[in-house]
């Protein structure tokens, strides 16, 4: 397994590189075995007349999905998303191109879906699906992070993401699912997140968190977990109770909670923010995993829904929380109607962590000793979901002031990367989407390149030493790959992280 | 001859007015399931309203993406709505003051599709990236809006043809009767060239100008927490639970 690779190297002048056909076709993820696929609902294994399913399905979803059936229509090979992602940056393939990855399935579309596909396929470019661009498909469909970085500069808002979902959705439906998301997928229905860590295990961390807190700063912060009544249900991303450095920010939560003097719970029913349906494409999953945290925050009769630091956790509660489950405003089935009354109608449902923390400290009820930071100098990685699939605050743009203004607030040394490579044309980390598995390690190094670049320009510049970033792939992705470009493991972690290291506790009511 | 362009044009209009309905028409009814506008997004509707406007009117994306691409399609874009509005004057009589107005702008509009189209066509080519998405219909296409635009630049400059003639053929088509058209092979071929673009308009990738509008990353406005937004098939989710 040991993949042969070579890790790209710096240019003094980043332009954009050379096309390499075919120079990443040999990678391909696990495929998920039959116990894993059927597991959650899923054919076992491709089987005979998967071409026709696959169709069909196709056919469902351009029906379902406007995205889809707009983008499979109105791309006129323009051409100006060719140098924007980062995996054609990093890998030099053309088929991650986001128009040639579109391409892969339009192609197919063409064939059977339109008139010129159907009666002059080679003129329009019109492919049958055969197995030959099936496994082209599973190449390159899970070559794609689903970062929105190409939808931003696209005529038409073409979101290659939304066609990669699509692709994987068929995929999945004809018993090619892909072994590492559909794994996890099977875990947070069965337990509750995506590690498949089970309530008494989370106790012991939390009850070892807190006597490491109270060892480091002497004072009592709780972590508390499937506390009826409290009035802040927070929701995480798994990784926060066991990763570093991502247990760090965990912290940070809890600290800010303490500081502010509120009642707050963990659930061991919903101890998920993440949720791969996204990733798959799959609105019936995402719709599942949604609907334990509405089961969790009822049966905890909460007032409020926090999210932790998580990208596409964000994303998917941020904005579709309310379609998938009702939480947020609107929603008139009685599960929905009964929440709607127990939440507090003045805080936002949900609210992100960094809005919560941000505001605290707006009205001045967090204290904190900057210099605590000094040792860091820092930079903020802005996660795409975050960046260009959600918001914070009131107005739009808020998902980058508020992560920015919480890091001024807590420490002195800041910078920005380069401005094409941040807030909403920030690059990728290389690893979200559901590619952080180690059978794609090369696409996850190679992926990082452009964020790399930008990294190194700022420490060569500046000494930056800490990426800050809300994002626990991102967190995740970054420990494994920093190393291959020069970097420490350590340079990245969590913005509460900085917010754990500088707040001043005790003395609180 | 005639009678052919007669059918011709008749035929043309009908699948580009039917074949777009359709299309409109199956975009609008299909349902867009999850808030999926690329943000920072507008908050408001009437935000959304000028985003679209500045999407449609000056590409703004594009300009951010590439500015060779650009300055090629907007200079044809801008040039086509131009000759457009100059050929008006072949469906209304009399030719209003504006329509008089913009008569000679509609010249130079011209010439910039021409070489806007120009460009887009040498990057297929010299761009390597480009080159390998391209297919065999963009090139096509290219040359069809090309020798629309020679033509037509053809009989203004080259070998003029009776106007007067022409305009009286299609008011005539709009009032179905057939009147003669100039036997001259640039209005021929300019007519035939028009009409093919009018016919393979609804199935193909020209379908970016209705597109546009239906895109869901640029016209949703960005309120997910504040208003519940469901589609249809996904709602019966909510009481199958
Ligand atoms: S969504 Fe991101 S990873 Fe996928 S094609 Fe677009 S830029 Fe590349
Ligand atoms: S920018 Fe949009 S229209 Fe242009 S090639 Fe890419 S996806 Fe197609």
């Amino acid at each position: 397994m040991a993949a042969e690779f070579k890790t790209p190297e710096y240019r003094p002048f980043p332009t954009v590189p050379e096309m390499q056909p075919g120079a990443m076709s040999h990678l391909k993820p696990f495929v998920a075995s039959e116990a894993v696929q059927t597991n959650i609902g899923f054919p076992g294994k491709l089987e005979e007349g998967w071409e026709g399913r696959a169709i069909d399905k196709m056919g469902e979803l351009l029906g379902k999905y406007r995205s889809l059936k707009v983008f499979m229509d109105s791309c006129v090979h323009c051409g100006a998303c060719t140098d924007k992602c980062h995996y054609f940056i990093g890998t030099n393939d053309p088929n991650n191109m986001p128009v040639a990855r579109q391409e892969l399935m339009r192609s197919v579309y063409r064939r059977y879906f339109t008139l010129p596909g159907k009666i002059f396929p080679k003129l329009v470019g019109a492919k049958d699906l055969t197995k030959d661009v099936l496994d082209q498909w599973y190449s390159y469909y899970w070559q794609c992070s689903e970062c929105r970085r190409c939808s931003v500069f696209c005529p038409y808002g073409i979101d290659t993401a939304e066609v990669t979902m699509a692709a994987r959705t068929i995929m999945d439906h004809i018993g090619q699912g892909q072994k590492y998301s559909n794994e996890i997928l099977g875990k947070v229905h069965k337990i509750g997140n995506n590690l498949g860590l089970p309530g008494p295990a989370l106790f012991n961390t939390l009850e070892g968190l807190e006597e490491d807190v109270k060892e480091d700063t002497g004072v009592d912060v709780r972590f508390p977990m499937d506390v009826k009544g409290a009035e802040v249900l927070l929701v995480t991303p798994s990784a926060d109770f066991f990763a570093e450095p991502h247990i760090d920010s965990l912290i940070g939560y809890a600290k800010v909670f303490h500081a502010a003097g509120v009642s707050w719970t963990l659930s061991s029913y919903a101890s998920e923010a993440g949720n791969f349906g996204l990733f798959n494409g799959s609105y019936e999953m995402m719709r599942k995993v949604a609907m334990r945290i509405r089961t969790a925050a009822l049966e905890l009769g909460v007032k409020r829904i926090i999210v932790g630091e998580c990208g596409h956790a964000w994303r998917v509660a941020y904005a579709f929380w309310n379609t998938l489950a009702g939480i947020g405003a609107g929603a008139n089935d009685p599960f929905a109607i009964e929440l709607q009354k127990q939440l507090d109608p003045n805080c936002k449902q949900p609210t992100h962590i960094c809005e919560y923390t941000w505001d605290l400290i707006q009205q001045g009820r967090l204290k904190f000793d900057k210099e605590a930071n000094d040792h860091r100098i820092i930079t903020f990685h802005d996660s795409c979901n975050v960046a260009r699939g959600s918001r914070m605050g009131d107005s739009p743009g808020g998902q980058f002031e508020i992560p920015r203004n919480i890091i001024r607030a807590v420490a002195n040394k800041y910078y920005d990367m380069s401005p094409e490579t941040i807030r909403e044309v920030t690059f990728c980390c290389g690893g979200g989407g559901g590619v952080l598995t180690d059978d794609l390690l090369e696409l996850r190094v190679k992926g990082a390149f452009p964020r790399m670049e930008a990294l190194n320009r700022l420490k060569e510049d500046h000494g930056v030493n800490f990426m800050a970033t809300i994002c626990a792939i991102c967190k995740a992705q970054f420990t494994k790959v920093l190393p291959y470009y020069g970097f420490k493991m350590n340079n990245v972690g969590g913005v509460h992280q900085l917010v754990s290291t500088a707040i001043v506790l005790g003395n609180e009511h | 001859m005639n009678v052919i362009f007669a059918i011709l044009f008749y035929l043309a209009t009908l699948i580009l007015v039917g074949g777009l309905a359709y299309k409109i028409y199956d975009f609008a009814r299909t349902p867009a399931p999850l808030k999926i506008p690329t943000t920072p997004a507008p908050t408001t509707a009437p935000g959304v309203v000028l985003r679209m406007a500045r999407e449609v009117i000056f590409f703004e994306s594009l300009f951010k993406s590439n500015l060779w691409i650009w300055a090629f399609g907007y200079m044809f874009h801008v040039g086509l709505a131009l000759v457009l509005m100059r050929h008006l004057r072949y469906f209304v009589d009399p030719v209003g003051p504006i329509l008089a107005f913009i008569q000679p702008f509609g010249v130079y509009a011209g010439f910039a599709m021409v070489a806007g189209l120009g460009g887009l066509w040498a990057r297929r080519f010299l761009v390597a990236r480009i080159r390998y998405i391209s297919t065999p219909s963009d090139h096509l296409m290219l040359a069809l809006l090309i020798g629309i635009g020679l033509t037509g630049l053809g009989m203004k400059f080259l070998m003029h043809t009776d106007i007067v003639t022409v305009k009286a053929f299609f008011l005539g088509l709009m009032r179905f009767e057939i009147n003669p058209l100039p036997a001259h092979p640039g209005v021929y071929l300019h007519l035939g060239l028009v009409a093919l673009l009018m016919i393979i308009f609804p199935i193909s990738k020209l379908l970016h100008a209705p597109g546009v509008f239906f895109s869901p990353t640029r016209n949703q406005v960005d309120n997910p927490r504040e208003a519940r937004h469901v589609a249809p098939w996904a709602a019966q989710l909510d009481s199958g639970k």
